[in-house]
């Protein structure tokens, strides 16, 4: 057992990634825990590693926010917890530890029968996410009967309800509507409703307000954060969105090319990171309250192909640090070291010249 | 009213743009009504009794007259009625068009509606279960059938059926129309035909859309929901899928009301199809005007069905 002490203060935490093969499957006792997650795709062009070797800790009533450009796994990684990834083509290796019970290594039917009763999931564009033919109250019963065995109507009586408590006006009424005559921000809030009516202790939200207008997404945010106050579960918020995460996460795992930069809490994310790919995400985010002369600092480079990853550290070709410690970052991976209690990175330069180049360099410009 | 536009565009059509196409003369119509070597009297009082030659706008207008209210031909010696839709006499047989279609209409329904059940079923599971196993044996066995279907025409599959079931292994009497009205089986070998190029057609068709259909988002939402895979492949693949299949149907359908030409060939049935085809080959112009009316009719009927239908089947038409 080479796992960790994360310290009492950090509830959700992380579990070391040789750790998680040493133990085997010994059931955890965090609610959730992910350990050395690898999720790959083999393909004409290649093995693509949409995740190799992720591992965290969640625990009830706590919000995990997964941040990564476009491509880095993090969608990949919520869809392999519900087991909703393309069983025909990807091969998935390590363990996945909900509330004591294994996934990766779960029959389908059994993953099946967990799906919207324990975990369940909020969709990025909600039009394209509910079918057109059902009216929304409908998808909301099939997803209430399908895990409780009560009458249609006790379950539509759930859905009006369900729909009343995301805040959609005259719910008895709206709840035969079609998914096409409710506004963007409606159909999340019946998407939200959908995936709230068994009650799951945890929720994934996979972008749930990318698709949605400004003054929406503050609503929705607010409304995830509530319910998950309400029902006391554990969400894990997937986004690009730093603003999203800062709003409503208590940890923040930073990703890239399916593995882990940096592990942090969110004040740590963000007054004391330890990742130039963290500094990199803060650099480009927007803010309402600088100069609009000052322009972003958007990282260099694109996203790497997930079929030929860089060797070493994934995140060397786009560093601007990488020479501060003489090449070892193009040749030798970083492991993800626990700097503080908490706060996990995985970067060869030294804990000190990452501390300088932050309050030196990256700080200031922010 | 659009329906009716398209109607009367396509009896102008075929009535003013055949015959002068053809360049067939007052004469030459006069003669075929006639028979052999007619003296020139005969000819004239044909023509005068038929107005062909009056203007052809006139002649239009007798010819939609006839279809609305009816029409009397008058010889001088004899009446003759012609109750409302009257699509005049066959210059060959000197029987009522109207009639001929209404006695052989009820033959080429059963063999469009009997064929479109048979296809409709096969197609479509064929094409599900291709989608399901995809790359599979039996998904590419599938398709190189259905591959084979829509290439092979009915007059190939249905001469090598007749050849081999009705004359080599005398499976199946041969084909009879007599029985056709006690013994709708009498047309299961053309049934079967036709079926074999349409489903072939449709298990194509739905196979892709079935794929596509499963890569849609609402259907991971089914599966994040925890829904059985049965519920989520034929509660919500199917329904989106079929959608657009059913368009396809009702034109299909609607096309082979109007005659299966080829298939009724084939098979020697006395269907629309046969009737049409016979009045082209006799320039029996009468006849040809009905038919081709006629199967305007069936497919302009099928688009509005189809039409109405779609509103049923998809929210999103409806309130729009």
């Amino acid at each position: 057992m080479a796992r960790r002490n994360t310290g009492g203060k950090h509830a959700a935490g992380l579990v070391d990634d040789v750790g998680a093969h040493v133990a085997g499957r010994t059931p955890p006792s965090a609610f959730l825990e992910v350990r050395d997650l690898r999720i790959h795709f083999p393909t004409d062009d290649g093995l693509v590693r949409s995740v190799d070797g992720l591992s965290f800790r969640l625990e009830r009533g706590k919000t995990l926010g997964i941040v990564g450009e476009s491509g880095s796994g993090k969608s990949v990684t919520s869809l392999g917890i519900l087991g909703l990834h393309n069983r025909r083509n990807a091969t998935v290796s390590g363990e996945i530890w909900l509330d004591g019970q294994e996934l990766v290594h779960a029959s389908p039917g059994d993953v099946r029968a967990l799906r919207g009763r324990k975990m369940a999931m909020i969709f990025q564009d909600p039009l394209s996410a509910m079918h057109p033919f059902y009216t929304v109250g409908h998808q909301i019963v099939e997803a209430y009967r399908v895990h409780n065995d009560v009458s249609k109507r006790v379950a539509r009586k759930h859905a009006i309800d369900m729909l009343g408590r995301v805040g959609i006006p005259k719910p008895d009424k709206r709840v035969d509507d079609y998914p096409h005559q409710f506004s963007g921000g409606m159909r999340q809030r019946a998407m939200i409703a959908m995936a709230l009516s068994c009650d799951p202790e945890l929720l994934i939200a996979d972008e749930p307000t990318t698709a949605l207008d400004v003054t929406v997404q503050a609503q929705i945010l607010d409304l995830i954060r509530d319910l998950q106050q309400e029902f006391n579960s554990a969400v894990i918020m997937i986004t690009h969105d730093l603003g999203v995460v800062a709003e409503l996460s208590d940890d923040i795992l930073v990703m890239y090319a399916g593995r882990c930069a940096e592990y942090a809490s969110v004040d740590d994310a963000f007054h004391r990171p330890l990742h130039p790919y963290t500094w990199g995400l803060l650099g480009s985010m927007p803010r309402l309250d600088r100069e609009r002369s000052e322009r972003l600092m958007p990282i260099k480079g694109t996203p790497p192909s997930l079929i030929n990853v860089p060797s070493g550290c994934a995140f060397h070709p786009r560093c601007a640090y990488g020479e501060l410690n003489g090449g070892r970052s193009e040749t030798e991976r970083p492991e993800l070291v626990e700097v503080e209690p908490g706060h996990k990175a995985a970067c060869h330069l030294s804990l000190q010249q990452r501390r300088e180049i932050w309050e030196s360099e990256i700080r200031p410009k922010l | 009213m659009g329906l009716l536009l398209i109607i009367s565009a396509v009896t102008y059509a075929i009535f003013f743009l055949v015959p002068r196409a053809a360049g067939v003369s007052s004469d030459d119509i006069a003669g075929r009504f006639a028979g052999k070597q007619p003296d020139a009297v005969t000819l004239a009082a044909i023509k005068d009794r038929f107005g062909f030659d009056d203007p052809v706008p006139v002649q239009y207008g007798k010819f939609i007259k006839g279809i609305v209210v009816g029409d009397t031909y008058d010889t001088g010696t004899d009446k003759i009625d012609c109750p409302a839709p009257c699509m005049g006499y066959s210059f060959r047989t000197n029987q009522s068009v109207t009639e001929q279609i209404v006695d052989r209409a009820p033959i080429t329904f059963m063999i469009a509606l009997g064929a479109a059940v048979l296809w409709v079923i096969a197609g479509v599971s064929i094409g599900v279960l291709s989608a399901l196993r995809r790359g599979t044996i039996i998904d590419r066995a599938a398709m190189a059938v259905a591959l084979a279907g829509v290439s092979l025409p009915v007059f190939f599959t249905g001469l090598l059926s007749l050849a081999f079931v009705v004359h080599k292994w005398q499976l199946l009497p041969s084909v009879n129309y007599s029985d056709i009205g006690d013994n709708p089986f009498n047309l299961i070998l053309p049934w079967i035909c036709l079926a074999f190029l349409y489903a072939a057609l449709y298990a194509r068709l739905t196979r892709a859309g079935m794929l596509e259909t499963m890569n849609e988002d609402f259907i991971r939402t089914a599966r994040a929901k925890g829904l059985p895979e049965r519920t989520v492949v034929f509660k919500h693949g199917l329904r989106a899928t079929l959608t657009p299949i059913m368009t396809v149907f009702g034109l299909d359908v609607g096309l082979l009301l109007g005659g299966a030409i080829i298939t009724e060939k084939t098979f020697s049935i006395p269907g629309l199809g046969q009737l049409a085809l016979d009045g082209v080959y006799q320039s029996d112009l009468p006849v040809v005007l009905g038919a081709t009316l006629t199967a305007a009719l069936f497919i302009v009927l099928a688009n509005l069905v189809v039409d109405i239908l779609y509103g049923v089947v998809d929210p999103r038409v409806r309130h729009s």
